[in-house]
């Protein structure tokens, strides 16, 4: 299995991220060589083998339902740190084309 | 469905509706860098409440996983959801109609996930706003067979599965607070096809009526496009309220690889038969079965019945009126009949009223024992549900209770059949229309105390015992 | 002696016998500061002098009004730059977040915070802690304190250096595939992961969620053990933190019990392994030997496999983990967007540096539809496979032993454009973050003057006997007294 630069170029719209068109050659070829060395693991048995998702044996790990309301400290960095905002609501470019 | 806990489900931000915007937020539902989730213990327990009243078969193993997409009212850029375990299956609603079982809709899957934040867009100025208070608000997702039939069948699914949640108290299904919302899948069927057509989905309808119309129109448009020999392409479309028309939503909207993977911040869900169980006790009779008894056990009409258990706390009311005086037939009546009206004149809830079954049940012993008159009784329910105050007192602080004694009615009988020789006359001439006119100028005199019964009694031997 | 000399443990003892105050501590360390932090760069920010001098007044207050102590209260110490500070910036050492004043602190924070130690700075790392060198800062290198023309290691580079030039007292690092254990190695002090769910990731900038562990760089076994007496234990703002009863390491420390069985994977001995590292390592091997431990050769099978299988697992995981920063916020937002769409890519292309971007998009295209099973589903099965094989390891032995790197320190720009022999680095330090062990590196001798670091892999939650047995083991081995001599400034460079 190898990648194509259509490839590298559909992953990175879907990671929303804009290539230049020799950033586009450099991942492809990057992206071939380190999913060669990835490939080493299709030589191994795994059908039978259960994936492991977290290490822990850890279940059922729950809060209880009880409110604690944030401070206006926090309320007030959290707008601060904003890129844009009007009043209290965070401003980004028309999302209606 | 959004769930009805007291915080969001994966912090513990009040899970409340209409903050001022941006305040009612955390750093966990906001998503900031380094934060955390922990998952709600009752939004777990609701759900499965839900999907055990809705006949699922709730999962021993279930997990979160993320799906990922972006959009600005999304803070990082994933959604925590439920994909390959989710937290039941297999469930069923059956949609009943004058007593019976019309459908039955089979419930595929029933999955727990985060709500995203509210968008605004400001069209002048060419941007958007957004607003992440709702970030967070435990949502549950309920998937259905392609089973209904009909926009009917799907408005009245909708109003079951309402039923079911408010019964359960698992969410208060507040359509216009976006607590319920729908998107609906509609293929058509050629006649005598086996297979259904392409798939449909709409989206946005946000109110039962909505879908209704929502539906209608968008069979309405395929079946159109069919006729005219035209194909129908599987997609999704928007439905405009205002226009009362759907609309093919942008091609970018729909491109999706949602890149699903377990969530790594969340342990899985292991329930077992006990836990199961002890949640299982808690659920109340559900809207099926109570009509079932009513009709049964309690001898109402399928169609009282029905309109009784459509709301639990209507129900309720019933019910708890018949601790204290046990006529079904008679509350019945009362409640559909002028309790309804008066809610509906109020434009209020049975369960925010001040007037009581308590207030009903003795309002209705003292009808039946005829210490007052049935018009008496419907202006006393009125004063009573208006200001919830107790029916005796109104009886008594208005007079209203009827004269019984004899001794006293005698006197009311004489005056007026001194006062009326011309109707005694007539009465005696063979015109027996003559006595509904002395009893009704007795009840006159009694200011409409007299016990009628007792006054004709007493009027028929005065007139009769003279002969 | 300076002062910043002392390791975290000694100073405390002289703040305790009153021959100290704090603020005295605080000032050797700004002086250090001072002198060296131009050849090492392992800072992002430096904390205002003023402001952690008052904090040392503080504390030293409260030492003096006969406080119950915390054993570090009044010590200086470097947090990694992931790790949320609500007075100072936490930039993950990325343009993205430069500047951002998180409005929370992390679990770590507060903890150190109530135990009275003082922050003085943010450390530098690679961007997203996703390196092996601390070149991928997006603001500058760190340097290597043993010669200033090598990396410290990554992504903790900026912590191990800056507790290598003795900048700090200790720092607290991340480890996702060794990145506080490899940086160790390459600084020569010590670095230690403990068991996923011993500390709390609350206030950790995520890079791998199932992988992340904070740990900490120390001069020796003994600050180790007391910096996580402060930072282990249960906390429920994180779901994967582990409720367990709080154990004291640093107490008893010195008592290691009976003899241990250790198990020496031969494969981590082979090829690709230089030399000198191999002869250090096992230098080291015999010197547990002498004190009656049990060493046996022993067979990790699958350790070659758990490179790739990490690289999947870490970059699917941090593909989910590094969407949310797309300027809407907060960070960096592309001033040359003119739409949403360009707002998400020019934000994204401008603000992430390109290690950032190569794996972002390794990992979605590892979780994308129609790979998911090829790729990341294999990685979770070979993770099964690696756990298995340590299950099997420690059914008869105590601990595993093996390099923590399979070299020295390397050139700087040496192998910035070569992806695949940088992830290389990682070989031995991945199997402890897929299999969720504690795992220590402690220096154990040096090649071409250049420090070397041994690894000891223990069993989950054992992280009391393993630190005995390090501390017992550092003893032994006799170099932790053995520091860089940098140039101080004003001091002629001969380098």
């Amino acid at each position: 299995m190898t990648v194509g630069k259509n490839e590298v170029e559909y992953v990175a719209s879907l990671a929303r991220i804009t290539l230049s068109e020799e950033e586009k050659v450099m991942y492809t070829e990057q992206f071939n060589t380190i999913l060669e060395y990835i490939h080493m693991l299709n030589k191994l048995e795994l059908d039978e083998v259960e994936p492991t998702t977290h290490v822990l044996p850890l279940h059922n790990v729950l809060r209880k339902d009880l409110v604690k309301v944030s401070t206006q400290k926090i309320i007030e960095q959290v707008l601060e740190e904003a890129p844009e905002k009007e009043k209290f609501l965070f401003r980004v470019p028309s999302i209606i084309e | 469905m959004e769930l009805q806990t007291e915080s969001k489900i994966f912090c513990s931000c009040p899970n409340r509706f209409g903050e001022k915007p941006n305040t009612n937020v955390c750093p966990v539902c906001l998503g900031l860098p380094g934060s955390l989730p922990v998952f709600n213990k009752n939004a777990l327990e609701l759900a499965v409440k839900a999907a055990l009243a809705l006949n699922c078969q709730v999962a021993y193993y279930s997990k979160f996983d993320r799906k990922n997409y972006f959009y600005p009212d999304l803070p990082k850029a994933y959604q925590i959801s439920q994909y390959d375990y989710p937290l039941a299956k297999e469930g069923f609603l059956d949609l009943l109609k004058d007593g019976h079982v019309i459908r039955r809709v089979i419930i595929e899957r029933l999955h727990l996930e985060e709500d995203a934040g509210k968008l605004m867009h400001d069209h002048e100025k060419a941007c958007s706003y957004v607003d992440f208070n709702r970030c967070g608000v435990p949502l549950m997702e309920i998937v259905t067979a392609p089973d209904m039939r009909s926009p009917q069948e799907a408005q009245l699914f909708l109003e079951s599965l309402r039923r079911i949640l408010l019964y359960t108290a698992t969410s208060d299904c507040k359509m216009e607070e976006g607590s319920l919302r729908c998107d609906a899948n509609i293929s058509l069927r050629q006649h005598g096809e086996k297979l259904l057509g392409e798939k449909v989905e709409i989206k946005n309808m946000n109110s039962f009526r909505a879908a209704f119309k929502g539906l209608e129109y968008e069979i309405n448009r395929q079946a159109e496009i069919l006729q005219r020999n035209g194909t129908i392409s599987q997609e999704t479309r928007r439905w405009d309220e205002s226009q009362g028309k759907t609309y093919e939503m942008r091609s970018k909207e729909k491109e999706h690889d949602y890149r699903y993977f377990p969530e790594p911040d969340l342990p899985p869900l292991v329930l077992n038969e006990a836990m199961l169980a002890r949640i299982k006790k808690q659920l109340p009779e559900l809207p099926v079965q109570r009509a079932s008894r009513f009709i049964e056990e309690l001898g109402l009409r399928p169609y009282q019945a029905e309109i009784l258990i459509s709301s639990p706390a209507l129900a309720n009311f019933f019910e708890d009126t018949l601790q204290h005086f046990s006529e079904p037939q008679i509350v019945c009546n009362w409640l559909l009949g002028d309790i309804l009206r008066l809610l509906k004149e109020t434009g209020q809830e049975i369960e925010e009223v001040a007037f009581t079954p308590q207030y009903l049940a003795e309002l209705l012993a003292v009808l039946e024992k005829g210490d007052i008159s049935g018009r008496s009784a419907k202006e006393v329910l009125e004063e009573s549900f208006k200001y919830g105050s107790n029916p005796r007192r109104i009886i008594e602080e208005k007079g209203l209770a009827q004269i019984d004694d004899e001794r006293e009615l005698s006197e009311a009988v004489s005056q007026v059949l001194i006062g009326n020789p011309g109707a005694v006359e007539d009465y005696r001439g063979g015109n027996k229309k003559a006595l509904t006119f002395l009893v009704g100028m007795v009840m006159k005199q009694t200011k409409g105390q007299a016990n009628p019964k007792i006054v004709m009694n007493l009027l028929r031997s005065e007139l009769d015992g003279e002969n | 002696m300076e002062l910043y000399e002392l390791t975290a443990c000694q100073a405390a003892n002289a703040l305790a016998k009153k021959e100290v105050t704090a603020c005295d501590l605080t000032e050797s360390i700004y002086k250090r500061i001072a002198a060296v932090e131009d050849k090492i760069k392992g800072f992002i920010t430096v904390r205002e002098k003023q402001e952690a001098l008052s904090e040392a007044v503080q504390v030293q207050d409260s030492l003096e009004k006969g406080d119950k102590l915390a054993s570090l209260r009044g010590i200086p110490m470097t947090l990694k730059d992931n790790i949320c500070t609500l007075n100072l910036p936490t930039t993950c050492g990325s343009k993205m977040l430069q500047g951002y004043y998180p409005p929370y602190d992390a679990h770590v924070t507060e903890k150190l915070q109530e135990a009275g130690t003082i922050l003085v700075g943010k450390s530098n790392m690679d961007e997203f802690a996703m390196g092996s060198s601390t070149e991928n800062s997006s603001f500058y290198p760190t340097l290597n304190p043993w010669n200033q023309h090598y990396v410290p290691g990554g992504s903790s580079g900026g912590s191990a250096a800056l507790v290598a030039a003795r900048e700090t007292f200790f720092a607290l690092g991340s480890d996702t595939g060794g990145s506080v254990r490899q940086p160790a190695s390459l600084c020569g002090v010590v670095g230690f992961k403990p068991t996923y769910g011993l500390v709390s990731r609350y206030g950790l900038i995520a890079f791998a969620s199932s992988l992340d562990q904070i740990g900490t760089l120390t001069r020796d076994v003994r600050d180790c053990a007391m910096v996580l007496d402060i930072i282990a234990g249960h906390d429920s703002r994180d779901s994967t933190s582990v409720p367990r009863e709080k154990e004291n390491y640093s107490r008893d420390l010195e008592k290691s019990s009976s003899s241990f069985r250790v198990g020496i994977p031969r494969e981590c001995f082979g090829q690709g392994v230089e030399e000198d590292v191999k002869k250090a390592v096992k230098r080291g091997i015999e010197k547990c030997q002498q004190i009656g431990t049990v060493i046996e050769e022993i067979s990790f099978p699958h350790n070659e496999h758990a490179l790739p299988a990490y690289y999947l697992v870490a970059t699917a995981e941090s593909s989910s983990n590094l969407a949310r920063y797309d300027g809407i916020q907060y960070g960096f937002r592309s001033k040359k967007a003119e739409n949403l769409h360009d707002l998400y890519r020019k934000t994204r292309e401008e603000g992430f540096g390109p290690e950032v971007k190569r794996r972002v998009m390794l990992g979605t295209y590892a979780l994308s539809s129609g790979y998911y099973d090829a790729y990341y589903l294999k990685a979770l099965k070979v993770r099964t496979i690696i756990r298995k094989d340590f299950e099997k390891i420690f059914e008869d032995h105590d601990f595993v032993i093996m390099p923590t790197s399979p070299t020295v320190a390397f050139a700087m720009g040496e192998k910035v454009d070569d992806p695949l022999t940088m992830y290389l680095n990682d070989i031995f330090t991945v199997p402890a973050n897929l299999a969720g062990l504690p795992a220590i590196s402690i220096p154990c001798g040096f090649s071409r003057g250049l420090p070397v670091g041994l690894q000891v892999v223990g069993r989950p939650f054992d992280e009391k006997r393993l630190l005995q047995f390090s501390y017992k083991l550092e003893s032994l081995l006799q170099v932790k007294d053995i520091k860089p001599d940098i140039a101080e400034v004003g001091q002629t460079d001969i380098s």
